[in-house]
């Protein structure tokens, strides 16, 4: 943390943990017999409880999305740059509300909690989870918190598909859905990067069918190549060339650009070690996630984006199934993103259009590929920004 | 709200849907949706403006208008607005059907290239008009495809286009009983209320 909590974050926070006993019936059939939801919230939900707003997190994110938990924390929430008193997400209007999701591995019931049935860790036997089966739980979680309705449901990437499964399933419980740089559902090549990942984990002879925990250790490397992949899909090649490419040889001057080719010791090898700068980022990345990320999520998590597809039940055609979803959209995608295009965006656009919604939409230019949306770009943010202070405004117009 | 945005206000029918088509800053649809219960949809490519819209609470798209409306349903709005954008649109026809087919009416303006400052202007100095009106160089303009009152008839004739009201103004969005006499000749901004033909 830094020496002082700077006025526009939430400071301090501590998670709090509901627990739910009531069993939860998944999309695969099978049944999640009790679990808990760690959680966090930012805020103070009014008196008339119109101001919650709900954040969705994407593949490797949780519930600590801003603030700090101690003072030792050296980075804030992973979407700290948005919430927060003043901030785009504005804490002083909005009570918002991040959890992480079951079958995470940042506290709430996952493959890494203890299974009550066999007293070992679930590992492999944690169920499939999928992006309805988490937004059910969000909605049990919003009956435990007695919150009526949200204000906002707001996501990214696999966060911004729970935003969709929302205005999809329980359309009368969300006013506005924000969904940014998402996609109505994976691609061909979106489903192979998930795969190449998933085999780097499971072909790790430490994995051991997923039952690493009870053997006392954990397919590490497995994890970061699937990580290193990943991490390469969330930049954009411009963004690659811009931070890797510092470093411009004295003949080229400052004229030339190198794509990004910085070296790590500023010679060749000549040997298969770490030549680039690229190549050291990319082990570095690995090799953190690694540390902090349970493998069996991480293959829970890229199933969920796999199988998200929420026409499955409307004969295919997304704009039935956004029929009923009376609330408002906004829409965001980022012009280097190649992992979810602004084109995907842009056919969920058209099938709420075609579904008579009320839906707004932008493209933001960004350098920075998917990974955009978790940076304080200054357009998506002022977007953003204002489109929720409309919202806080249309609440405090709509007050008895 | 600009004059000619009040004119337009008038052929829109209470809690109808609108398209409006390089909504700007989102004003004239924001008026709709206050006094007129209007559900209204803004395409923009301008970020300035699309910011100005997200601001005041009006739904804007992205979108280039060139490159069409095909993400579109026929019918699925009662107007599409077209307010001083026409000359800037590279296939300003294939719009112009579009919008007839998304909207069951369409509302067109634009700026008469017929109008009698611009017919002395290049008659005198030869050379192409830059005033008030039309403040851009030859080379600089964003207005491609000026037309005049006479040759938007004549598209309205050759595509079977109602016209189902034509009213044209000067700068001040003054009309006058000269102008209604010389529309071609008077007239600074044409003022259009359009749908199919389908008699």
């Amino acid at each position: 943390m830094p020496d002082s909590i700077p006025t526009d974050s939430v400071g301090l926070v501590t998670p709090q943990v509901y627990k739910f006993e009531e069993p939860l019936t998944l999309r695969s059939g099978k049944v999640l017999p009790e679990y808990e939801l760690v959680v966090e919230t930012y805020g103070k939900l009014n008196s008339e409880k119109t101001n919650a707003l709900l954040i969705c997190h994407a593949l490797s994110g949780d519930h600590h999305a801003a603030g700090y938990h101690s003072k030792n924390d050296s980075k804030p929430g992973w979407w700290d740059s948005c919430i927060g008193p003043g901030k785009a997400i504005d804490t002083n209007l909005f009570y918002v509300v991040s959890l992480n999701n079951f079958g995470g591995c940042a506290g709430s019931t996952g493959p890494a909690s203890i299974n009550p049935e066999t007293n070992k860790y679930y590992g492999p036997d944690f169920p499939v989870v999928t992006v309805r089966d988490w937004v059910s739980s969000q909605l049990r979680l919003m009956d435990r918190m007695e919150i009526p309705e949200w204000a906002a449901v707001v996501g990214g990437s696999l966060g911004g598909m729970q935003v969709l499964r929302w205005a999809i399933s329980y359309p009368d419980k969300v006013r506005h859905a924000v969904c940014i740089a998402a996609a109505p559902k994976l691609s061909a090549q979106n489903i192979a990067f998930n795969e190449v990942a998933r085999h780097s984990i499971t072909s790790d002879p430490d994995f051991h069918e997923g039952r690493y925990l009870e053997k006392g250790t954990y397919p590490k490397q497995g994890l970061m190549l699937a990580r290193m992949v990943g991490h390469i899909t969330y930049l954009s090649d411009s963004a690659m060339r811009a931070k890797f490419g510092k470093s411009v040889s004295n003949f080229e001057q400052d004229t030339a650009e190198n794509f990004g080719r910085d070296l790590r010791s500023g010679k060749l090898s000549f040997g298969f070690d770490v030549d680039f700068q690229v190549e050291s980022y990319l082990h570095y990345q690995g090799e953190r996630f690694s540390e902090n990320f349970d493998a069996n999520t991480y293959l829970l998590m890229t199933k969920a984006l796999d199988y998200f597809d929420p026409t499955v039940d409307f004969e295919g055609d997304l704009s039935k199934a956004f029929a009923n979803s009376d609330c408002k959209f906004l829409l965001m995608s980022f012009s280097t993103d190649w992992r979810f295009p602004p084109e995907r965006s842009r056919e969920i656009v058209s099938d709420l259009l075609k579904a008579g919604r009320e839906v707004s939409y932008l493209e933001i230019e960004a350098d920075q590929g998917h990974d955009a949306f978790l940076l304080p770009i200054p357009r998506y943010i002022e977007a953003l920004s204002g489109y929720l202070q409309r919202v806080h405004q249309e609440n405090e117009s709509d007050a008895p | 709200m600009r004059p000619d945005l009040e004119i337009i206000q008038q052929w829109i029918q209470p809690n109808s849907k609108v398209l409006d088509l390089g909504c700007g800053d989102g004003s004239l649809l924001h008026y709709l949706q206050t006094t007129k219960n209007v559900h209204g949809i803004g395409l923009e490519i301008d970020e300035t403006n699309i910011q100005h819209c997200l601001d005041r609470g009006t739904n804007v798209i992205e979108q280039n208008l060139d490159k069409g409306l095909s993400n579109f349903q026929s019918g699925s709005f009662d107007t599409v607005l077209l307010a001083q954008t026409l000359q800037a649109l590279s296939k300003p026809d294939h719009l112009i059907d579009e919008m007839l087919r998304i909207g069951k009416n369409g509302i067109v303006t634009f700026p008469n290239f017929g109008n009698w400052k611009s017919r002395l202007y290049l008659a005198s100095r030869g050379r192409m008009p830059v005033s008030k009106f039309i403040p851009h160089s030859w080379y600089n303009t964003p207005n491609i495809h000026f037309c005049t009152v006479k040759d938007f008839d004549a598209l309205c004739t050759e595509r079977n286009i109602k016209v189902l009201a034509r009213t044209v103004v000067d700068l001040e969005h003054q009309g006058s009983w000269y102008m209604k006499a010389w529309p071609n000749l008077l007239g600074e901004i044409a003022i259009y209320h359009i749908s199919k033909d389908t008699d």
